[in-house]
């Protein structure tokens, strides 16, 4: 049955077609629009014809097996019931907007919305999986949204839209977690399944948690109190949306879904608990406030809500009769609540206003029109001979045939005939005040009949509102029976779709309704004035709007708490994370170890005293930004002669060297620095830094304590061993460095050079202004280039090279390497530009030097290709033993190359981060010459 | 055989790093021939990662010993489905962050295209190696690289942003460098699997060291993952950022995310006795917090750059919340909810750009704007966008929320909490991009002058992403099955192990080359290597 899916899928394609039709005209738009819509009708004639001698049609495809998701769809009685509303209705629909929208409006995205919604709707119905049934359940408020706030320009139809897709998809959502606890306890997902699991989920614990879930869903999506108010705020949609959305179809997912899951969930007491009241409530507060509702389309929305409680009711009532009744009322409020709405919508349009108290006497201008809007709202008044009565009197009964079976209460008939009554009653103002009571006083227009075709589609309903009305068997009778077949997947109980019962209870309540509504309207004026005083300062969307606003504010207020928050206030919560984290950790364990100490001699203990005070120097001298660098070198160098202790020289080597470097870039930094950093921390910031400090300082100490307390045995004895064999090197942390890590090398290299190219580009555009004098006001020296060191440090050059160049050699057995090598080479160049400044050295060693960075990445790079050449990993090393004249025997290990590209790097980011630095100094003091001598 | 299929693994590391390194070579900024060479870069990557995903799809795990040392004493990379599908989900995220980028943000500021390529590096690498401390090298070329992508434009703002960033994040480095030096001092080794393996024989008295390291190092990856209360530092920083950059940031948080599967599930995983399954409750519970939080954060936004890195945080609660569950089902919902939320998140990213750009002085900020002339596009855009993050149908984010959620149902215990706040903050998400959007596309200040145009090139790659949201709706099963299959080895870490350290992993390509080809290098190199490989037990030293 591919055709079932076809079916869904047509207007999905077709909503790509009606602005592409457009450019032909508005006409063809609607024809196009409304030949999508037919040819899915036409594809559900053979279908339809199958699922009339009680076949249930079925197709699946699997789609994601693991979710127990499948695309299935399925055509049984109750989806056909549906299908045909959607289709039908939404044909009629089509026709009418062709008229309804003005010129200005966009048509093609009007009708591409309305077929989108449509094949939403139709998913929805015809869905055999759940999860899919939930797709289209979201797809349907989606769409929704996009068709209520078509008129997007005006206020209220965003926030009316905003609204509907707030209530009916977070209803979703709870139906998605209801559909997925049924899901669990059935274990499938599958409607044929879950209705036959009726036993499994009522024993389960799960069943009232999920019953919870899917009413929520349920009672969102159909309005019910007191989730009912954004529907009248849906009517800023246009009317022809109105009526097919929110009357016919969309509202009727909801009570689709509690026809559809019948079987499965209901019979149970909170069942009845939860649908019943909640649909008495919403029956009566709906048909309460249609009566006051003073716009044509609030008063229809109000008794839409009124009718969808009814449909609750009834289901919540639960006996396979009352079943049957919800379903026959779903049809006839469909057909009379749509031509309704098209008739509003035609006042509207005709007269310029739906305000009841401006319209009067428009029987004289609109007879047709009057007439047909008569009957309809006869039949939702509930009278004789047309459609609402049957089911309101099928209604009636079910609340009789309660109150006797309960013998508890006649309250459920009483409610049930009051509100009757008042259905009457708004009913009668719906006619009376519009087309009658008077004559009409400043309308924006002179109304008249509407053009032919805009009134065609009533007609058709109001037609069949007679029909069913007094041949209630013989028209919607046989789909009924089908219907109710596949809603209760048990045989039909007994009932007769007949006009005339004879004297019946029921049909004294109709009675009673009829003449009470009759009543009510008579007395509507002093009822109106109590209203206004009492009840109608109420207004449920107030409730939203406050839950809105507190909602907006609140997490205002709260993202401000959170997010707005200073570095410092981050780093605060970083830093008591990490000791809440190394407390958890190091809780109710020891901490020391089981190795000996070694005795602690006074050189260490005055290295460490050195290396405290410094510490704490850097702290306490904050503010004076080049005392706390100096202080905080005191750090690096203690730590450079920690590492000669531990036998560790290339460590120290490096140490020292890096430490240069970085000093004295950052003593050009700070060159650009107020020399002071102001006071800006009061008492308590600093007292919780303090706090922090020692928190921080005191757990990295039990850490540091708790590892080297411990027996120490790991991978480095082999890394030991293995160095001169494996790496051809006998200083191990060059071969480390180089070859057993050397990809940690390549990675802290990128590093490196990324850093260095951040520099570049940061500084590249950076204008800063170089104080002439420091702190003291003493004017910087003049004499920027001492000749005695410009001297010295000419001469120390090719030394330092040379230096560099032994280093860099003898680094893979003894200490030394690429790294070292090339700090060294950095710190001699830096006294070059330090010495005789950037002009004379730019001369001499010309060009951007960032290149230099690229040269030394791609030779590491390539040395670690090159090892592909001979079948092996990237960065396998190879050496060997060259015999060289003079030099004598060397070895060489290719892992050298890499070490050049080591060095090439470190040089280029020392160099490019210098000359930056260098250059904005130069571009200040060039400035004031280029300003006393303008070019011409 | 070919180099691609003997060095595929370490491919997507080599291939940015090398586009990189020859872009620094090249003068001038984005000159045609830079973004040339940038793009011809981000392709072969992409085709790479593709292959190399071909080759793990059947459960093999290669692995790559670079310097041709064996574990654990060298470095080994390790292309498993979970890595092999982050590397293609980087490359696939960075050809449209390129698309939107050569369409001219990247004139903006210098050197983006080879900032570009080596935040690429960094995270291949950091998704590939088996090695923990090279996981900190990549994870620091991943932040310098990221720290320049963000400032990239210029701008008091993107300053700010990024010295927060950075020093945050340094700090966060020093701390990881605390647990590593911790891990190496007591476990005595840096291969993730060996690290297991030493976990698992763990004598009583070094627990709790052990696991202060361990939570330590979680700490570091919670940070990196925007996990609160270690989320402060994004929202800032991402709604600074330019849209190509920032839409590549949308992975960075996924590699916390992954770097937390990856070492919880390995090292301390099942076999782990008193420290398995250490940081599972902390995940579940951080993970519904940031969720929380994050939805606050959106729902307060007046920018929408702001909102969407909101949405990260939030992107970022459910990837935690569902490997916090635990176990193969909840692991391969967050797999699964990784990649599409990634791809999701760049697209809105890239796509604000262009609605700030159309709207002129009123930029991203959520009022009242002009008469936008391409509403119906843009609008389009963002409402496919909005719903697949806000985990609504059709989308991708939909079917990602209900795995995560189907999951839960097999918690009972944590089910409640978690069905109530990740469908509640779905509607709150909803609520926030509703209001957006409207304000955006629907609302307009009558004298505001029109907008211009938008940049149609530059919608491709948005609409791109778009489009793959919704094939991984329609190819769910297939993309689920693969997340599945990476869950499971996850779970049953024993593959990977065999595949690092033991002998029964010579089958595979990148172990071949280690049993026949030392021999001929030794020989073209000189007659001095000898040993090369010992068997695991003789080199680890007795416990």
């Amino acid at each position: 049955m591919t055709q079932l899916a076809l079916i869904v899928l047509i207007p999905f394609i077709g909503a790509l077609l009606p602005s592409w039709a457009l450019t032909a005209g508005r006409l063809w738009s609607a024809w196009v629009t409304g030949g999508v819509v037919v040819s899915a009708l036409a594809l559900l004639v053979a279908p339809a014809w199958a699922v009339m001698q009680g076949e249930t049609l079925l197709w699946q495809l699997d789609w994601l097996p693991a979710l127990g998701l499948s695309l299935g769809f399925r055509l049984d009685g109750l989806a056909l019931l549906f299908a045909l509303m959607i289709l039908v209705i939404g044909l009629l629909v089509i026709l009418y907007a062709r008229w309804y929208l003005a010129e200005r409006d966009p048509m093609g995205r009007f009708y591409a919305y309305l077929l989108l919604f449509m094949g939403s709707m139709l998913g929805l119905v015809m869905s055999e999986n759940l999860i899919q049934l939930l797709m289209f359940w979201e797809l349907t408020s989606i769409s929704s949204f996009l068709l209520i706030s078509y008129w997007r320009q005006r206020e209220d139809a965003r926030r009316g839209a905003r609204m509907a897709l707030a209530i009916t998809g977070g209803g979703g959502l709870a139906l998605l977690g209801g559909i997925l606890l049924l899901g669990e306890i059935v274990g499938s997902y599958d409607l044929s399944t879950v209705l036959a699991a009726r036993e499994i989920i009522h024993a389960h614990p799960l069943y009232l948690p999920a019953l919870v879930l899917i009413l929520l869903g349920i009672f969102t999506k159909s309005a019910q109190f007191p989730f009912h108010f954004w529907l009248p705020h849906a009517m800023a949609a246009p009317t022809p949306v109105s009526a097919y959305l929110h009357s016919a179809t969309m509202v009727k997912a909801g009570v689709f879904l509690l026809a559809r899951l019948f079987p499965a969930l209901s019979g149970s007491e909170a069942w009845t608990w939860l649908v019943a009241p909640t649909g008495m409530a919403t029956l009566l507060i709906g048909a309460y406030t249609a009566l006051f509702k003073h716009d044509l389309k609030g008063l229809l929305a109000y008794s839409t809500i009124s009718h969808l409680g009814l449909i609750t009711l009834l289901f919540g009532i639960g006996s396979p009769l009352a079943a049957v009744a919800g379903l026959f009322h779903i049809m006839n409020h469909a057909t009379f609540k749509a031509s309704l709405f098209m008739a509003a919508g035609i006042i509207d349009h005709e007269a310029g206003t739906r305000d009841m108290r401006r319209l009067a006497g428009l029987w004289r201008f609109m007879p047709q029109t009057g007439l047909l809007a008569m009957i309809a709202a006869a039949a939702m008044a509930g009278v004789p001979l047309l459609n609402g009565f049957l089911s309101k009197e099928m209604f009636f009964e079910k609340t009789v045939y309660m109150a006797t079976f309960e013998e508890s209460t006649w309250l459920l008939p009483v409610l049930a005939t009051i509100a009757g009554a008042l259905a009457v009653a708004y009913s009668l103002r719906f006619i009376h005040d519009v087309f009658f009571n008077g004559t009409p006083t400043d309308l924006p227009r002179t109304p008249h009949e509407p053009v032919r075709w805009m009134r065609v589609p009533v007609e058709i309903l109001v037609v069949i509102c007679i029909a069913v009305g007094i041949f209630p068997s013989l028209t919607f009778g046989p789909l009924l029976a089908v219907a109710a077949g596949a809603t209760l997947q048990a045989p039909l109980p007994a009932y007769s779709l007949k006009v005339w019962h004879g004297f019946t209870p029921a049909l004294g309540m109709s009675m009673l309704a009829l003449s009470g509504g009759a009543l009510i309207y008579a007395i509507r004026r002093p009822l109106f004035r109590w209203h206004e005083r009492t009840l109608g300062q109420l207004d449920a969307r107030w409730l939203y709007e406050v839950w809105e606003r507190a909602l907006l504010q609140g997490s205002r207020v709260l993202d401000h708490l959170i997010h707005r928050r200073s570095l410092q206030d981050m780093l605060a919560v970083l830093i008591i994370a990490a000791a809440a984290m190394l407390l958890l950790g190091f809780w109710g364990m020891p901490l020391t170890g089981s190795a000996t100490l070694t005795p602690l001699d006074p050189v260490s203990a005055a290295a460490a005293f050195c290396l405290a005070v410094g510490a704490l120097g850097t702290v306490v001298l904050h503010r004076q930004r080049w005392t706390a660098l100096v202080m905080l070198s005191v750090v690096g160098l203690i730590i450079a002669l920690a590492f000669v202790k531990f036998s560790a020289p290339d460590l120290a080597l490096t140490q020292l060297a890096v430490e240069m470097v970085t000093i004295i870039l950052l003593l050009l930094a700070l060159h650009f620095l107020p020399a002071e950093t102001p006071r800006e921390s009061s008492l308590a910031r600093k007292l919780r830094d303090l706090l922090l400090a020692l928190l921080g300082g005191g757990l990295t100490t039990v850490l540091t304590w708790a590892v080297l307390t411990r027996p120490y045995d790991s991978i480095s004895d082999w890394l030991l061993r293995n160095s001169v064999p494996g790496g051809g090197g006998s200083n191990v942390v060059n071969v480390i460095l180089v070859d057993f890590r050397g990809f940690d090398t390549l990675g802290e290299i990128t590093v490196l050079a990324i850093a260095a190219i951040g520099i570049y580009m940061m500084l590249r555009d950076l204008r800063l202004e170089a104080p002439r004098a420091d702190a003291q006001g003493r004017p910087w020296s003049s004499d920027a280039h001492p000749l005695i060191l410009a001297t010295f440090s000419r001469l120390l050059l090719p030394l330092a090279l040379m230096v560099a160049v032994f280093i860099l050699l003898r680094g893979h057995h003894l200490p030394g390497g690429g790294f070292i090598a090339g700090l060294i080479i950095a710190v001699a160049l830096v006294m070059q530009y330090l010495a005789n400044g950037v002009l004379w050295t730019q001369t001499r060693l010309s060009g951007e030097l960032h290149p230099l960075i690229g040269l030394g990445l791609l030779l590491a790079t390539a040395t670690g290709l090159g090892s592909w050449y001979f079948g092996a990993p990237f960065l396998t090393s190879a050496h060997g033993h060259w015999s060289v004249p003079i030099l004598g025997e060397i070895e060489l290990a290719s892992a050298m190359l890499f070490d050049i590209g080591v060095m090439l790097v470190v040089i280029g980011i020392t160099l490019v981060i210098l000359i930056r630095l260098g250059r904005i100094g130069l571009m200040q003091r060039r400035a004031p010459i280029s300003n006393s001598d303008p070019k011409p | 055989m070919s180099a691609v299929t003997a060095h595929g693994v370490i491919a997507p590391i080599l291939v940015p790093l090398l586009t990189g390194t020859l872009l620094v070579l090249l003068r001038g900024s984005a000159t045609p021939l830079r973004r040339t060479l940038s793009m011809l870069g981000v392709q072969l990557l992409l085709g790479v990662s593709l292959w190399l995903l071909l080759q793990v799809a059947d459960g093999e795990i290669l692995v790559y010993r670079l310097g041709n040392w064996a574990a654990p004493h060298g470095i080994v990379l390790v292309a498993d489905r979970l890595a092999a599908g982050m590397v293609l989900l980087t490359s696939v995220l960075a050809l449209f962050a390129m698309m939107h980028a050569i369409q001219g943000s990247d004139r903006r500021g210098r050197q983006f295209h080879v900032l570009f390529q080596f935040l690429l590096m960094g995270l291949n690498g950091a998704f590939l190696t088996g090695d923990l401390f090279n996981l900190f090298v990549f994870f620091e070329i991943l932040l310098i690289a990221s720290y320049g992508l963000l400032l990239h434009g210029g701008g008091a703002a993107r300053s700010r942003a990024g010295l927060h960033y950075v020093v945050i994040n340094l700090v966060g480095s020093s701390l990881f460098l605390f647990a590593v030096g911790t891990l190496y001092g007591v476990l005595g080794t840096l291969n993730m699997a060996d690290l297991s393996q030493r976990v698992a024989a763990l004598g009583p008295e070094d627990i709790g060291l052990v696991r202060a390291a361990a939570l330590l190092l979680f700490l570091v990856f919670a940070l990196k993952a925007a996990l609160a209360p270690l989320h402060l530092w994004l929202p800032g920083a991402y709604s600074a950022a330019g849209p190509a950059a920032v839409a590549l940031f949308a992975i960075m948080t996924k590699v916390g995310a992954y770097s937390i599967l990856r070492v919880y599930s390995l090292i301390f995983g099942a076999d782990a006795g008193p420290l398995a399954g250490l940081v599972d409750p902390w995940m579940l519970v951080l993970g519904l917090i940031t969720l929380v939080v994050g939805t606050l954060g959106a729902l307060a936004s007046q920018r929408l750059a702001l909102l969407v890195s909101h949405l990260v945080v939030v992107s970022a609660g459910s990837i935690l919340t569902a490997f916090g569950l635990g176990g193969e089902a909840a692991l391969s919902a967050g797999l699964y909810y990784t990649f599409q939320s990634t791809l999701v998140v760049a697209a809105l990213f890239m796509l604000t750009e262009n609605v700030a750009r159309t709207r002129g002085a009123f930029g991203d900020e959520l009022r009242a704007g002009p008469m936008l002339p391409a509403a119906n596009l843009l609008g389009g855009l963002f409402l496919v966008l909005a719903l697949a993050v806000a985990g609504l149908p059709p989308l991708s984010g939909f079917i990602g929320k209900v795995l995560i959620l189907k999951a839960s149902v097999g918690a009972p215990a944590a089910m409640p909490w978690i069905m109530a706040i990740v469908l509640i903050t779905g509607l709150l998400t909803l609520i926030a991009l509703a209001r957006a959007g409207s304000t955006l596309f629907f609302k307009t200040e009558t004298h505001a002058r029109t907008a211009s145009l938008p940049n149609v090139a530059k919608l491709v790659p948005v609409a791109a992403l778009a489009g793959i949201s919704l094939l991984f709706v329609v190819f769910a099963s297939p993309i689920h099955g693969y997340a599945q299959a990476a869950a499971a080895q996850l779970v049953d870490p024993g593959g990977y192990l065999e595949a690092v350290l033991g002998a029964g992993a010579t089958d595979n390509d990148a172990d071949a080359d280690t049993d026949t080809e030392p021999a001929k290098m030794a020989e073209v190199a000189g007659p001095r290597r000898t040993t090369v490989h010992s068997p695991p037990d003789q080199i680890m030293p007795a416990h």
